[in-house]
């Protein structure tokens, strides 16, 4: 039979999943949707806008930088729009639009292209614009539109609790999760809409539920211990980024840890340092440092919880 | 239905459907047969017969004095016109009897029936097995007889008959399983002798149910024979995770499964044992899945052994599109064909041919974005990805620290990988050259003493 050279000889295996790099960033897309929609309904059509303008210059930026340095260009795999999502996500409706191409650049070019672009970065580019940004202008990052019962700003929640009884209003841990009578981020506000996110990206098996979980149960501990009890605890999770960081952003891949109980510990310790923060440190921001932090510990975490391999206990 | 698995592996869609439903087809025969005299794990066997011998279907045509090492016989009648090196299914040269068949299909007189299996001695019934050339059919062609044989220091409590044939398209081992249920369950019986096993399993993936029905049906008055259901999941037929889904018992990293008391047959090699003792039949034919996307009539088929694969592929119409790639068995751990002249051998279970539309020919990788896929993919629970980065930076000591050398080349995370980056085929060189680093170590150690 002849089939001299026609035929391809290499190893296996010879089929793959059809799954690739932009299934799963559309997944994530997706999955961010309800939170935008909450967004642009809390703070109207500038948060439309802000989203708009971080995706496109997030791309913009990607592209420049590869037809620049003469690389594939890969904005076709979206996890450009991902950042620009997830960085639109975490400011407030009321940013100047140059701030927000500032954050973008420090995103993309900065903390993903100087590294090797995708996958190779060791922070999340998104959480690093948005830290560049909380640094060079303290007063826009903190100033949150007009917001109708504004007892909150950002996560300080120690300094108002619902219980104080002062305003004529006093929203609770309920009013909290839907996103009413709390100020904030664009993306962060409404907890439904998150959670909504997450539980299609768990369905989807995008991400496994170790990061998020012990990130959400270590915030709540560590406030019902340190914060005021029980019932600040709930508000301390549906208040300020936690439950965008738990869910979108310590669960970014590239940052961090592949094993089991690596993702058990960066959750746990995400909520560990986030409350450090909160409580004790200086800032009323807690989530975005905790995750940079432990970004960086990641490939340390991977070393110390490789797991036992098939076989290994018996030998032992 | 209550199912037994392992931790960890891949859902790459069974295909099955294409011939599931096929009764097993008897091709006709092919005028030239090549004998590869290597069709096992082991000392290759000395040619028995020479240029211009007459041989008969059953004559042993070569045998070797090794313990690990497995006789070849002639699968038909007719005259040796050659011995020579020719290329077979794994690509490597080794020699060959090739027969010219006189079609007259006259049986090697000497052949007869052994006595009763339960008469037989542990010993007896090993040599027999031996003597018949049976090998592991699933692929792997271990000598059966070594595998029965259980060393002194050991207990086997557990014979396992695999039925799991979890690679996708592969339904040579469902039909054997429905058109001769009662070979596998004799055979069962055979090797639980042989090995004093007290307990048998016939273990099968839950896609076969009808073949689960059957053979529950069959062994209902058997009290130490049990059919075991099986999640459908890749690799459940790989030994070691076969093992720990029916007895939760983990053989040790570079152990056997007699460390852990059991033996795994597969379903061919079972029907095998049993032919030899129900009619004295050697290893001469096995079940040949023809199958893929560039076939023109997918089929199972009774092949005999040394027919080649050329010959098979004309008379099923020749292909249906040009083929990009025809494997030896299953599209996650099959052998690539560049030659279609090479012979069907003991442990081709299947030849499928595939257009590009299947398979994934994609070259370039894109960066690993650390999904972690690869990791809740292995079923030896390692860390494809890191040690696919340390065999890039020539790290090999890192490798063996990440287990490189446990890796049991299934390719479940390069199937899963959405960067189509090549991890068990860096993980396989990575395991060569730890495994080779390793054996240095300990021959200059052995020096030094």
């Amino acid at each position: 039979m002849n089939v001299e050279g026609k035929l391809a000889v290499s190893s296996s295996p010879h089929i793959r999943s059809k799954n690739s790099i932009q299934d799963t960033m559309l997944d994530v897309i997706l999955a961010l949707m309800p939170a935008a929609f909450a967004g642009v309904y809390f703070f109207g059509a500038r948060a439309m806008s802000v989203m708009v303008i971080s995706v496109a210059s997030c791309v913009i930026f990607e592209f420049l930088w590869q037809k620049l340095t003469k690389r594939k260009v890969t904005i076709k795999d979206l996890s450009a729009v991902v950042t620009g999502m997830l960085l639109a996500y975490s400011l407030p409706a009321s940013i100047p639009y140059w701030m927000v191409v500032v954050g973008a650049f420090v995103a993309i070019i900065v903390a993903k292209q100087f590294f090797g672009g995708i996958g190779q970065n060791f922070m999340n580019p998104a959480l690093c614009g948005r830290a560049f940004m909380l640094a060079s202008f303290p007063v826009a990052m903190t100033a949150f539109p007009g917001n109708q019962m504004n007892i909150f700003q950002t996560d300080v929640v120690t300094t108002a609790t619902p219980l104080s009884g002062e305003s004529l209003y006093t929203p609770n841990a309920f009013h909290f999760f839907l996103g009413f009578g709390k100020s904030g981020c664009i993306g962060e506000i409404c907890i439904v809409a998150l959670l909504l996110g997450g539980a299609y990206l768990l369905f989807r098996k995008v991400i496994s539920w170790r990061i998020p979980v012990s990130f959400i149960i270590s915030v709540f501990l560590m406030t019902a211990f340190f914060g005021g009890g029980g019932l600040n605890a709930f508000e301390a999770l549906f208040s300020g980024g936690v439950m965008l960081g738990a869910i979108f952003m310590a669960t970014d891949y590239t940052t961090s840890p592949v094993t089991f109980w690596g993702q058990i510990i960066m959750g746990a310790g995400c909520g560990v340092l986030t409350c450090v923060i909160r409580f004790w440190g200086g800032y009323p921001e807690g989530v975005t440092y905790a995750i940079l932090l432990m970004n960086a510990l990641s490939p340390l975490i991977d070393k110390i919880t490789v797991p036992w391999k098939f076989g290994e206990v018996r030998a032992r | 239905m209550k199912t037994a698995t392992f931790r960890h592996g891949i859902h790459p869609g069974d295909h099955k459907d294409y011939t599931s439903a096929r009764t097993i087809q008897k091709l006709g025969e092919s005028e030239i047969m090549i004998f590869p005299l290597s069709q096992h794990i082991g000392a290759p066997c000395e040619a028995l017969v020479s240029v211009g011998d007459r041989v008969y279907v059953g004559t042993k045509i070569g045998d070797c004095g090794a313990f690990v090492s497995a006789p070849i016989h002639s699968s038909v009648s007719g005259e040796v016109i050659k011995i020579e090196q020719r290329r077979t299914v794994n690509g490597t040269l080794a020699n060959c009897v090739v027969v010219k068949n006189d079609f007259k299909n006259a049986a090697e007189p000497s052949i007869n029936v052994p006595k009763d299996y339960e008469k037989c001695t542990p010993e007896e019934i090993c040599a027999l097995v031996r003597e018949a050339g049976i090998v592991g059919m699933g692929g792997a062609t271990f000598p059966t007889h070594v595998k029965l044989t259980v060393p002194k220091d050991k207990k086997i409590d557990c014979l396992i008959i695999n039925g799991a044939e979890c690679e996708p398209y592969l339904t040579s081992d469902h039909r054997v399983m429905l058109e001769t249920p009662e070979q596998v369950v004799l055979g069962l019986k055979i090797a639980m002798r042989a090995t004093g096993a007290d307990k048998g399993y016939i273990a099968v993936e839950t896609n076969k149910a009808d073949a689960i029905k059957l053979l529950s049906s069959l062994v209902e008055n058997e009290e130490n024979i049990a059919v075991r259901p099986l999640k459908v999941k890749y690799p459940q037929g790989s030994e070691k995770h076969l093992i720990y889904a029916i007895t939760h018992r983990e053989v040790p990293s570079g152990g056997l499964p007699s460390d852990v008391g059991a033996v795994v047959l597969n379903i061919d090699t079972t029907t095998a044992i049993a032919r030899k003792f129900l009619y004295g039949t050697p290893l001469i034919r096995r079940i040949v899945t023809l199958g893929g996307d560039a076939v023109k009539n997918p089929e199972n088929y009774y092949v005999k052994i040394g027919t080649p694969i050329s010959w098979i592929i004309e008379q099923n119409g020749g292909f249906a599109a040009e083929p990009r790639k025809v494997l030896a068995g299953g599209p996650m751990m099959g052998i690539p064909l560049f030659d279609l002249d090479v012979p069907v051998v003991k442990g081709t279970g299947a030849v499928l041919a595939f257009t590009s539309d299947v398979l994934c020919l994609q070259e370039q990788e894109d960066n690993c974005i650390r999904c972690g896929k690869c990791v809740s993919a292995c079923p030896m629970n390692l860390l494809p990805l890191y040690i696919n980065d340390y065999y890039r930076i020539n790290n090999v000591s890192m490798c063996e620290k990440y287990n490189a050398a446990d890796c049991i080349e299934c390719g479940s995370c390069s199937f899963v990988c959405p960067s189509k980056r090549h991890l068990v085929q860096t993980i396989r060189l990575a395991k060569q050259e730890v495994i080779s680093q390793k054996r240095e170590r300990t021959r200059l150690q052995e020096a030094a003493k």
